[in-house]
């Protein structure tokens, strides 16, 4: 009974030690979001393209779709778009979330690199934002049919991201929807 | 200047716990926030201090210059003034930006054991004591008298020492 008694300290140590060393692989700036698994918030805001036309949840639908937080302020998204355009030229849907951002600017910046947006949501005082749990840009998510947030992904969407994260996740809804 | 030494060594050690006694005012003194009614102004701070920055991580909300931030503080403004409690404000805030933000987080399945645990380190303390103690007094018990002989002995080893 004491011979084991010795050992608890020991015991302990290696318990803690297990416990830090699987802390130690993981990002701290990467947040449990509160919105996976939840429907997309519900908002009224006008397209970018023409600010007459008011865009709704019900406008993301039927289909899956990626939904992309962006800004001509935020410097990640200079280095994310190519990355966008790659993949809507794959034909995946993207739909932008242009936030707090100048509507000139934001259209001058997709007639420079190109749009691969079907259409963009014009989020200017950042009030759909804030519903989604934003915390700067860029951030994606990926939406099922049925208007649930599936995944949530802080920062810039590179084809490590996609092949690791999120391909085989866009793939699976994909398919159930069929 | 001993004296002034020992005063500023106190000054340095007593300056956290001036957050315990004006907790509003150590942290968000450059904050100007119109209210209504004073006694919102009491809450506010509260609760700015307590809930945590999702962006700027290890910064509250008083603390932090953030964008997000900044439109966390106009939310609860709002709702202040709206006449929400504290609970309904902090429900809002976590149902988009996650537990992540209290910096005093609920007791649920998730967070039980960090509640739990300081009580578990105490018990197991006290037994080890407790134990300790008890282990003591048998090894007392155990204790036998000397011999003359030994007694003898032992005088004799203590007084070469002496010498």
């Amino acid at each position: 009974m004491n011979r084991i008694a010795l050992f608890v300290p020991l015991m302990v140590f290696a318990i803690l030690s297990l416990f830090l060393l699987k802390g130690l692989d993981r990002d701290p700036t990467e947040l449990p979001s509160a919105l996976v698994g939840e429907p997309f918030p519900s908002f009224i805001l006008p397209s970018l393209a023409n600010d007459q036309e008011l865009l709704s949840e019900r406008d993301l639908d039927s289909q899956v779709v990626l939904v992309n937080v962006w800004a001509t302020w935020c410097f990640a998204c200079r280095i994310e778009h190519p990355m966008l355009n790659q993949l809507a030229a794959e034909g995946i849907a993207i739909i932008g979330l242009n936030y707090k951002d100048q509507d000139q600017q934001a259209i001058q910046w997709l007639k420079q690199k190109g749009n691969p947006y079907l259409f963009n949501i014009v989020d200017a005082q950042g009030s759909l934002g804030f519903d989604l749990g934003v915390t700067g840009a860029p951030e994606t998510y990926l939406v099922d049919a049925q208007g649930i947030i599936r995944y949530r992904r802080v920062g810039v969407v590179d084809q490590r991201v996609w092949d690791d994260e999120m391909s085989s996740l866009y793939q699976q809804l994909v398919g159930e929807m069929e | 200047m001993y004296l002034l030494n020992v005063l500023l060594a106190m000054a340095i050690f007593l300056m956290p716990l001036a957050q315990f006694a004006e907790p509003s005012k150590v942290w968000a003194s450059t904050e100007v926030v119109q209210f209504s009614d004073p006694s919102l102004r009491e809450r506010y701070y509260q609760l700015v201090q307590e809930l945590r920055c999702p962006k700027c991580q290890n910064q509250n909300l008083a603390d932090s210059n953030a964008p997000i931030s900044k439109d966390m503080k106009a939310q609860i403004h709002s709702m202040l003034e709206a006449q929400n409690t504290d609970d309904q404000i902090k429900q809002h805030l976590v149902s988009r930006y996650s537990e992540f933000i209290l910096y005093r987080p609920e007791v649920n399945t998730n967070t039980g054991f960090l509640w739990l645990a300081p009580l578990c380190f105490v018990l197991f303390g006290a037994v080890i004591i407790w134990r300790y103690a008890f282990s003591g007094r048998r090894v007392k018990a155990d204790t036998t008298e000397l011999t003359d002989k030994q007694q003898q002995q032992l005088s004799e080893l203590l007084g070469e020492d002496d010498q």
